[in-house]
C-alpha cells in the first residue's frame, strides 16, 4: 500500500485536520514532558481503577466527541445552507453524516452517561468502588481505543460513509471498498467490549454492593435508572457485537451473510442492527430521564411524586423497548400486519413515557423552585421533549410513516429526543454534580448565558425542520432545492446558536476552574436528597469512611434529620481497596493495534496483536493481586482534614 | 480473599478450552465438512447446545446454589431465553416476507427450502428460473 493511499489526500479540509491533529498532539506532549507530568499521568490517570477518576476521564473524552460530531454537524448545516459553495462534495458529505451519527450516539451520549454513572451510582449507593474496578478500567479503555481507532478514519484510510445504521448492500465490499466501512465495525465492536462489561459491572455494584438495609425500593431514581439501563445493555449488546461480527465476516473473508449474491440477506442486518438499535436509544435516555428525576426534585426541594410509578414506567419501557424494533423500516415491505403489530407496541410506549412526565410535573407542582442552571436545563427538557415525543407517536403510525420515512421530519424527531433528552440531561448532570467531581461549581452566570443560546439555537435548529420534512427534503442529501432553501438558512443558524452554547459552556469550564470558590461543605446545593451529598468534598478515594444504615428513600435527608454523617469514628474499620494496575490500557491498546490490522486486512498484525491481547488475559486470569488496606488511622487524619473538624 | 482462592481455576481452564474446541469443531462443520446443509445446521445446533451447557455450569454458577449468599441465575436464564425467542420468532416474523434471492434471474443457487416452500406473494420476475434447478 502506498502511502499517499494510507492517508486521505486531496480536500483542503482534512489537511486542515491533519495539521491541527499534529499540532494538538504535538502541544500535549511538549506539556507533559516540559512540565515532568508523565509518570504523574501514569499513576493518577491511566492506571486508576477509582470509579470517580475513570468517570471523570468518560466524561472529559465524550466533551472531545461532542466537539468533534458538533463540527461535523456544523460542517453539514454550512454546506445546506450555500449547496452552491461547493463546501463539501457528495462524498466528504456521506462521510460527515455518517461519523456524525455514530459519534454522536456511540462515542459521546453513551460515555456521558456512564460517566455519569461511573461517579455517581457508587455514591449513591453508599459503595466504596464499582464491583470490578479492573473491569471499569478496561471497558473505559476499550471505549477510548474504540473511539480513536473510529476517529483516525478521518485522516487514515477515509471514512465510513454508509450512515450510522451501516446499512448493507451499501455497506457490504461490494459496493463499499476500502478500510472506511472496516474503521465502522472495528471501532463500534472494541467500544462495544467496554459497554457491555460497564453494564454487567454497574447490575452487579448495585444489586450487591448498597449501603447496609437499602432496599431496592430505597434507590435513589438514578441508580433505578442506570440498573434497568444495564439491564437493556446486557440484553441488546450482544446483538449488535454479532451483527457486526458478521458483517466483518462479509466485508474480510468474504462470507455471504448480508450480500445480495450467495444468498445472503441484506434486509437481516436492518432487522439485527435495530434488535440493538431501538434498545439503545433507551439506553441513552432512560439514564437521562433519572438524571432529570434527581435534579427536579432537589431543586423543587421535594420527594420525587409518585417514586413507585416511575421505577414500574423505566421497567416497562425497558421491557416494550425489545418489541417495536420494526418501526425503524416499516418501509421495507414486511407487509400491513406486521407493521400494524409494531405500530401498536411503539404506540405503547408513550404510556410510561406519559406518566414520567406527569411525575416531574406533579413534583414541581407548588413546590419552591430554585432556579439554578442545571434545573433550567431539566425545566427545558419537559415541553421540548414532549414535541420530539408527539412527533415520535406521529412516525409509530405505520401508514403515515411511508411520508415521514426518510425525511427531514424524522431528522427533527431523534434531534428533538436525543438533545432534548440526552444532551440536556449530560449538561443539567454535569453542572448538578460539578462540584462533586471537582471541587467547585460551575459560575451560575455563564451558564445561564450557555443554556440560552444552546436551547434557543436546538429550537431553531430543529423545529424548521419538522416542516421542511413535510415539505418533501429527504435526509442524507448535500444539496437542496431553491423552495426548501429560507428554512435551512434558519436551520443553520440554529445550530451556530447551539454551537455558541457549547463554547460557553467550554469557557464557563475554564472560568469557574480559575475563579469559583472551592467547596467547604460535601452538600453543595443545601438541598441533595440522596448519600452522594452525604460524602465531604472532594470525595476521599475510599468514599465512604462508614457506611450509614438506610431506612428511607431520600437517605441523606433522613440522615440530615438524625445528624447523622458518613464518618462516626467509633465505628470505624480498615478499608479494603483494589490496587491500580496498567493491565487495562495495555490489553485494550493491543486490542486497539488488532483492530487496526484488521482494518487494512493487515492480517499479520491483526494476529500478533490479538495473540497479544491473549496473553494479558492470561496475565489477568492468574493475577492475584488482592488489593491493600487503608488503615483507621489513615482514615481519621483524611476524614478530619474534609470534613474541617 | 483467602488462600485458597490461590490455586489453578482448573474447571475454568477446562471450560474455556472445551469451548474453544467447540467453536473450532462448529467452525470446520461449517467450512471444512462435506456434510449435507441440513445436517450442518443439525451438527452446530447441537454443538452450540453442548457449549452453552459449559458456560452455564463451568463459568456461570448454576451449580453453586448453596455455596454463601449464591442462587441459581434461573431470572436471568429466563429472560435470555426470552429474549432469545423475540430474536428468533421476531426475525421470522418480520423477514418472512417472500423475500428470494432470485429477483435478477442471475443467480441460479437456490437452496430446498425455497423449492418446496412458498415464494408466492412478494417473488419477482424471475420466479420461474430455479424451478429447474
Amino acid at each position: 500500500m502506498q502511502l499517499d493511499e494510507f492517508f486521505v489526500t486531496g480536500e483542503p479540509l482534512i489537511y486542515g485536520g491533519m495539521v491541527s491533529i499534529a499540532l494538538v498532539t504535538i502541544a500535549i506532549l511538549f506539556i507533559l514532558t516540559y512540565f515532568k507530568k508523565w509518570g504523574w499521568l501514569w499513576r493518577e490517570w491511566l492506571t486508576t481503577v477509582d470509579h470517580k477518576k475513570i468517570g471523570v476521564m468518560y466524561i472529559l473524552s465524550a466533551l472531545a466527541m461532542l466537539f468533534r460530531g458538533g463540527v461535523d454537524a456544523m460542517m453539514m448545516r454550512v454546506q445546506l445552507a450555500f449547496p452552491n459553495m461547493n463546501f463539501l462534495n457528495a462524498q466528504h458529505y456521506d462521510e460527515i453524516f455518517t461519523t456524525h451519527g455514530t459519534v454522536m450516539i456511540i462515542f459521546m451520549a453513551m460515555p456521558f452517561l456512564i460517566g455519569l454513572m461511573n461517579i455517581i451510582v457508587p455514591l449513591q449507593i453508599g459503595a466504596r468502588d464499582f464491583a470490578f474496578p479492573y473491569l471499569n478500567a478496561l471497558s473505559f479503555w476499550s471505549f477510548l481505543f474504540g473511539a480513536m481507532l473510529f476517529n483516525i478514519s478521518f485522516v487514515i484510510g477515509g471514512s465510513p460513509d454508509a450512515g450510522w445504521t451501516s446499512y448493507t448492500p451499501l455497506a457490504g465490499a461490494a459496493m463499499s471498498p476500502g478500510p472506511g466501512q472496516n474503521f465502522y465495525l472495528m471501532g463500534l465492536q472494541l467500544s462495544g467490549i467496554g459497554t457491555l462489561a460497564t453494564g454487567i459491572n454497574l447490575m452487579v455494584t448495585i444489586l450487591k454492593m448498597r449501603a447496609p438495609k437499602m432496599k431496592m425500593f430505597q434507590m435513589p431514581i438514578f441508580t433505578w435508572s442506570t440498573l434497568i439501563t444495564s439491564f437493556i445493555i446486557v440484553f441488546a449488546f450482544p446483538i449488535l457485537t454479532v451483527a457486526l461480527a458478521l458483517m466483518t465476516l462479509d466485508r474480510i473473508f468474504g462470507a455471504q451473510f448480508f450480500t445480495l449474491t450467495g444468498e445472503g440477506m441484506p434486509m437481516m442486518w436492518a432487522n439485527l442492527f435495530w434488535m440493538w438499535g431501538h434498545p439503545e436509544v433507551y439506553i441513552v435516555i432512560l439514564p437521562a430521564f433519572g438524571i432529570f428525576s434527581e435534579v427536579i426534585c432537589t431543586f423543587a426541594r421535594k420527594q420525587l411524586f409518585g417514586y413507585k410509578a416511575m421505577v414500574w414506567a423505566i421497567i416497562l419501557i425497558a421491557g416494550l423497548s425489545f418489541l417495536v424494533w420494526v418501526h425503524h423500516f416499516f418501509t421495507m415491505g414486511a407487509g400491513a400486519f406486521v407493521n400494524s403489530v409494531f405500530s401498536i407496541s411503539t404506540m405503547l410506549i408513550a404510556v410510561p413515557t406519559g406518566v414520567k412526565i406527569f411525575n416531574w410535573l406533579g413534583t414541581l407542582y407548588k413546590s419552591k423552585i430554585k432556579n439554578t442552571v442545571a434545573m433550567m436545563w431539566a425545566l427545558a427538557f419537559i415541553p421540548s421533549f414532549v414535541i420530539g415525543g408527539v412527533t415520535g407517536v406521529m412516525l409509530g403510525m405505520a401508514s403515515a410513516d411511508y411520508q415521514f420515512h426518510n425525511t427531514y421530519f424524522l431528522v427533527a424527531h431523534f434531534h428533538y429526543v436525543l438533545i432534548a433528552g440526552t444532551v440536556f440531561a449530560c449538561f443539567s448532570g454535569l453542572v448538578f454534580w460539578y462540584p462533586k467531581m471537582f471541587g467547585h461549581k460551575l459560575n451560575e452566570r455563564i451558564g445561564k448565558w450557555s443554556f440560552w443560546f444552546f436551547v434557543i439555537g436546538f429550537h431553531v435548529c430543529f423545529f424548521p425542520q419538522y416542516f421542511v420534512g413535510l415539505d418533501g427534503m429527504p435526509r442524507r442529501v448535500f444539496t437542496i432545492i431553491p423552495e426548501w432553501m429560507p428554512l435551512n438558512i434558519i436551520s443553520t443558524i440554529g445550530a451556530f446558536g447551539m454551537g455558541a452554547g457549547f463554547a460557553i459552556f467550554v469557557f464557563c469550564i475554564l472560568y469557574s476552574y480559575r475563579y469559583s470558590e472551592r467547596e467547604k461543605s460535601g452538600d453543595s446545593w443545601g438541598d441533595g436528597r440522596t448519600l452522594e451529598w452525604a460524602t465531604p468534598t472532594p470525595v476521599p478515594f475510599y468514599n465512604f469512611a462508614t457506611l450509614p444504615e438506610i431506612d428511607s428513600q431520600d437517605a441523606y435527608v433522613k440522615l440530615k434529620e438524625e445528624g447523622r454523617t458518613t464518618f462516626e469514628e467509633d465505628k470505624l474499620e480498615p478499608i479494603h481497596m483494589p490496587n491500580n494496575t496498567g493491565q487495562p490500557i495495555i490489553m485494550m491498546g493491543f486490542l486497539f493495534f488488532a483492530s487496526f490490522g484488521l482494518v487494512f486486512e493487515w492480517m499479520w498484525m491483526a494476529i500478533a496483536f490479538l495473540i497479544a491481547g491473549l496473553i494479558m488475559m492470561v496475565v489477568r486470569s492468574f493475577d492475584y493481586d488482592e488489593g491493600y488496606h487503608v488503615e483507621v488511622d489513615e482514615i481519621k487524619r483524611i476524614e478530619r482534614s474534609a470534613r474541617g473538624l | 480473599m483467602t488462600d485458597h482462592n490461590k490455586r489453578i481455576p482448573t474447571q475454568h481452564v477446562i471450560g474455556f478450552a472445551l469451548s474453544i474446541a467447540l467453536t473450532l469443531l462448529a467452525a470446520w462443520t461449517a467450512l471444512g465438512s462435506n456434510l449435507s446443509t441440513m445436517w450442518i445446521i443439525s451438527s452446530i445446533m447441537i454443538l452450540a447446545v453442548i457449549q452453552a451447557g459449559i458456560q452455564l455450569f463451568m463459568f456461570m454458577h448454576v451449580v453453586e446454589s448453596d455455596s454463601h449468599n449464591g442462587h441459581v441465575p434461573w431470572n436471568m436464564m429466563f429472560h435470555g431465553a426470552v429474549l432469545a425467542a423475540i430474536l428468533v420468532a421476531g426475525s421470522l416474523f418480520v423477514m418472512s416476507f417472500g423475500f428470494t434471492h432470485d429477483h435478477d434471474g442471475e443467480n441460479h443457487e437456490q437452496h430446498e427450502q425455497q423449492d418446496s416452500g412458498d415464494h408466492s406473494d412478494m417473488d419477482m420476475e424471475g420466479d420461474g428460473e430455479h424451478e429447474g434447478h
